[in-house]
């Protein structure tokens, strides 16, 4: 049995190597709040409030061209709506915890620490405490994201762009989901979700985003229902 | 203004974090939901992934012969053999730089 502080420390050093993707978006994050004319405090301030990179730079870029509150608003719940595909699946392992407990952990819920712990309960769903992985790895992505974005403010887009940094964020997420290639259900969701993605990408909203894993667990459903 | 749409985003963002974690109670949840549930990862990152590769900066496919597609592709056999993210994100941004400096 893993004692609370193994299973915390698992939790960060199973997130760190996504660093290499997280802390150069941030950084990009907080520089283009910079370029766009927003007030630090309020770049910073969408790091710790919505803490949802994507969602913010979409944000940003949406009020500064203008929008409407209302479609900046709606289009970073659309973006984060996937959070409730996450929250779903950890729900088993944390449905032990106080409601208190509850509320805070969700806040340290994001892509990379729910794809890290995911990985890691499957393995050890025998174990007990292994919310302490979530908090691990979700507290660790919270602080480089923090102080990235941070960086990024102050020092400004200080990484080349010739360098095309964005690319790392689809390669961190290609390494959390390759190995599941070696299953044929899980090839044909993601695929499903790939090919819908690419041709949803220009709907309002950015909602290819949730639409497309919506349509692909739906697939999956249909798939489920065949094989048997 | 724009305290007010970064708080209401904040709340949505965090509502879409909790809402399933600290509102629904799992025996809702049917079993073939909770079955199909398994293929969360495999449904939500390739819609990141794909657009990441495919997609140009103003929203129209790349060619056949983009970096991107080939970055991609090292990254996947990397990460395939050697099951390390670190490898599997450093191979496909190394072949990627190779490919836009030196061809």
């Amino acid at each position: 049995m893993l004692s609370k502080s193994n299973i915390f420390l698992r939790g960060i050093t199973d997130v760190l190597p996504h660093m290499l993707s997280v802390v150069p978006f941030g950084i990009i994050t907080g520089a283009i709040g910079i370029e766009l004319g927003f007030d630090p405090i309020l770049v910073y301030a969408t790091s710790l409030i919505i803490f949802g990179g994507a969602s913010q730079i979409i944000f940003m870029q949406l009020l500064s061209g203008g929008a409407s509150s209302l479609v900046a608003i709606t289009s970073v719940g659309v973006i984060n709506s996937r959070h409730l595909l996450y929250g779903a699946v950890l729900s088993e392992y944390l449905e032990k915890l106080s409601f208190i407990k509850r509320l805070l952990i969700s806040y340290f819920v994001v892509d990379q620490g729910f794809a890290e712990s995911n990985k890691f309960i499957k393995k050890n769903n025998t174990q007990n405490n292994l919310h302490y992985h979530v908090l691990g790895g979700g507290i660790t992505l919270w602080f480089f994201w923090q102080i990235s974005t941070i960086s990024g403010i102050i020092l400004g887009s200080f990484i080349p762009e010739q360098l095309g940094l964005k690319f790392a964020i689809p390669l961190t997420f290609l390494a959390v989901v390759v190995n599941d290639l070696r299953k044929l259900d899980h090839i044909f969701v993601m695929l499903v979700s790939g090919f819908v993605s690419l041709i949803l990408y220009n709907a309002p909203f950015k909602s290819y985003i949730i639409l497309s894993p919506i349509i692909a667990l739906f697939a999956a459903f249909i798939m489920l229902r065949i094989i048997r | 203004m724009t305290w007010f749409s970064i708080i209401m985003s904040g709340i949505v963002t965090y509502l879409s974090r909790m809402t399933m974690i600290a509102l629904i109670d799992r025996e809702m949840l049917g079993d073939k939901v909770k079955e199909v549930l398994n293929y969360v990862p495999a449904a939500v990152f390739p819609a990141i992934i794909f657009p990441g590769v495919f997609i140009n900066d103003i929203g129209q496919m790349v060619e056949p012969t983009d970096p991107k597609i080939y970055g991609a592709i090292v990254a996947l056999i990397v990460g395939f053999y050697s099951k390390n993210v670190i490898a599997t994100i450093l191979s496909g941004l190394l072949s990627y730089w190779f490919i836009i400096f030196f061809i």
